[in-house]
């Protein structure tokens, strides 16, 4: 589903991806955890096609397809979904026109019809009441006004309305308290699928302990320093990341 | 000046004549309330009215168009009667065209044409009544609230005619009305130089909505004079989605305590119009609370100008004075001139301004993009987004829904960018 090798991207000059490689197959949920500043996040958005980066080596293959070769939104299209670790506030645009926008663009990159009003708020609803989002929700602005927990329940909204082949979960525990949490796994584990590969990023084990995945990777100075089982997450809660300190192992 | 037929009374031709007087000519930018905003455009007209060519025109632009129990149509200033319809109206409300009001109840309009405020330092209010001639009257007897919109559209036929139209509104004590201005211009362009004069007694409503949709040939400066009663209510939102120039002067004196007074608007200005909205607020008594919020969204090398002042003059205790103003700039040449201004005299006040300039938020972009909305979908629904904040300041359903669909007209049909700016 997704193969990322030799990936080098730098910012500003300063290279923060050094060679990265990882493979995720069809149905698999990878996670991959590491120090603040390890490249994570800039992982993310370069996955998700955010301007501001440059490749300086390695390909990222989706699907068989060039990833780093299209725009954001053909990403999406294509099946690319990215949780956002700050939820976007968009003030003016209510949820439900923004979510059945996205949901049409993305079905139009597909091939599919656009749904009418009707049948979004008909696909909307099961899924938005699951996630305990409500009608007020959908009617106000895209998360102006809404708590942490409402903006991270949104975002799995999204996804789970634009069924996406690879999903990528940056930090989405962050800022969440553990109800909260709980509720933004349940409904992250509603979607896994052996057609829908998940790479969840984050800092804590915690999430882990409700999403679990396949495969943990760990990410430290652009580089995966190591990778194995479920098991890894435990390890790395109990040592924390002072193995992976810069000059250490590599 | 003496072309006008009809013979009129004395103190009509004696309020032409103070007009006349008062008119020194074009004003310039050395004078402040015209900084921005220059009418080298207007020099090659003589003002002079166009009298012929009014033929209706066979349809009516539809655009931000709203269900009105009244309507009254106006072409190159005159009032067209055919193409009017006037509901039944309450006892006692005058409504209809100032023209016939003129020859028909003159002793009604001796009283109040012209008194609303001193025009001494408005030279294009000053030139509008030297040819005052028709327009608007709507007289609203004490008590009654007329019900349904008051819609009046102004049209314009032929090549660059030119026309002074007048409005002129007074509402009693506790009386209310509703009225909404469409301004669709013509192809051909032109002129139109209004005076609104508008007088609110004690506990009166008066909401006023002003909408321009005229092609950018046209040219449009407007006057709101405005006095506002013990415990009254003025009310107005204007909407700026065409024009080539159109500078919107609004200047409220709250006389009596307990006056409200809001002013909003919303400009849309692309390709290379400009627009001028110069709101001045004078709290004269106590007690009296005021809102200004002016959103723009400016494109291409469109430029808009918001100059916005309060006056608290010493007697004015316990004002309650806001003005917001916040601009999308969506070009490298697209321009804002925003100049708030607090002139305050009394020492128990709560005043606060604010201003934004700013350019599409590219975090919001991205994240639209990433939800598969291609990037123009994008640009135009953070826009929509924008404007739909500044129409939220309408009170009303009907009328934030027409402006709405005039607005969501613009923004379909606005000039190519010229630059990329995220």
């Amino acid at each position: 589903m997704l193969k990322i090798e030799n990936l080098r991207a730098s910012v500003d000059g300063r290279e923060i991806l050094k060679g990265l490689s990882l493979e995720i197959p069809a149905g698999e949920v990878h996670a991959i955890m590491g120090p603040n500043g390890s490249g994570k996040s800039t992982l993310s958005y370069i996955l998700s096609g955010r301007e501001g980066y440059e490749i300086t080596g390695g390909s990222v293959t989706y699907d068989g397809k060039d990833l780093l070769a299209m725009l954001p939104e053909e990403r999406a299209a294509a099946g690319v979904f990215l949780a956002f670790q700050y939820p976007v506030e968009i003030p003016g645009v209510p949820n439900a026109t923004f979510l059945r926008t996205a949901v049409n663009a993305v079905r139009r990159g597909r091939g599919e019809k656009d749904l009418d009003a009707i049948q979004f708020m008909r696909a909307v609803k099961d899924k938005s009441k699951k996630l305990g989002i409500t009608d007020e929700m959908m009617k106000r602005a895209v998360n102006v006004g809404f708590s942490g927990g409402e903006k991270k329940r949104n975002e799995i909204l999204q996804m789970a309305m634009l069924e996406p082949k690879l999903a990528i979960l940056d930090e989405t525990d962050s800022g969440l308290d553990i109800d909260a949490l709980r509720v933004v796994a349940e409904g992250v584990n509603m979607l896994r699928a052996p057609t829908r590969s998940m790479l969840v990023i984050t800092h804590y084990q915690r999430l882990l302990q409700y999403i679990v995945p396949d495969r943990v990777h760990v990410l430290a100075h652009g580089l995966i320093r190591r990778s194995g089982g479920p098991e890894l997450a435990h390890e790395l809660e109990q040592t924390g990341y002072a193995e992976f300190a810069e000059g250490q192992a590599a | 000046m003496s072309t006008v037929t009809e013979v009129s009374p004395g103190w009509l031709t004696a309020l032409r004549e103070a007009g006349k007087a008062g008119f020194t000519g074009l004003p310039t930018q050395r004078q402040e309330a015209w900084k921005y905003t220059g009418l080298n455009k207007l020099k090659a007209l003589t003002f002079e009215p166009t009298r012929d060519g009014a033929q209706v025109p066979a349809a009516l632009a539809d655009i931000g168009a709203i269900a009105a129990a009244h309507r009254l149509v106006f072409v190159n200033g005159r009032y067209a009667a055919d193409r009017s319809s006037i509901g039944k109206l309450p006892d006692g409300v005058v409504l209809g065209c100032l023209a016939d009001i003129l020859n028909t109840q003159p002793a009604l309009l001796e009283t109040r044409l012209g008194k609303a405020m001193d025009t001494a330092h408005k030279p294009m209010a000053a030139l509008n009544t030297a040819w005052i001639a028709d327009g608007l009257v709507l007289i609203v007897p004490r008590g009654v609230a007329v019900a349904g919109n008051i819609e009046v559209v102004f049209a314009a036929t032929g090549e660059a005619p030119v026309a002074h139209p007048r409005l002129m509104v007074a509402l009693g004590d506790m009386a209310e009305a509703t009225l909404i201005e469409r301004h669709l211009g013509g192809a051909g362009g032109g002129f139109a130089n209004q005076v609104a004069e508008i007088a609110l007694g004690n506990g009166a409503q008066f909401r006023h909505y002003v909408l321009h949709v005229e092609p950018s040939a046209s040219m449009a400066v407007e006057t709101v004079l405005a006095t506002i009663g013990r415990d009254a209510a003025y009310k107005a939102f204007a909407l700026n989605a065409g024009g080539g120039l159109v500078r919107r002067e609004v200047e409220v004196q709250l006389a009596q305590p307990g006056g409200f007074a809001q002013v909003d608007g919303a400009y849309l200005v692309d390709g290379d119009r400009h627009t001028d909205t110069t709101v001045l607020i004078d709290h004269q008594a106590d007690h009296c609370a005021s809102r200004q919020t002016q959103k723009g969204v400016i494109d291409n090398d469109g430029r808009a100008v918001y100059q916005g002042k309060i006056l608290v003059r010493p007697n004015a205790q316990k004002t309650d004075g806001y003005q917001l103003s916040q601009t999308l700039l969506l070009s490298p040449q697209a321009e804002i001139d925003v100049k708030p201004e607090l002139e305050i005299h009394a020492d128990d006040v709560k005043c606060s301004h604010g201003a934004t300039v700013g350019r599409l938020d590219a975090d919001a972009l991205f994240f639209l993009r990433a939800r598969g909305i291609p990037e123009a979908e994008a640009r135009a629904l953070l826009i929509q987004g924008f404007i739909g904040g500044a129409l939220d300041e309408i009170d009303r359903d009907d009328v934030r829904e027409a402006f709405g669909l005039a607005a969501a007209n613009w923004l379909a049909g606005r000039s190519a960018p010229k630059g990329d700016v995220s």
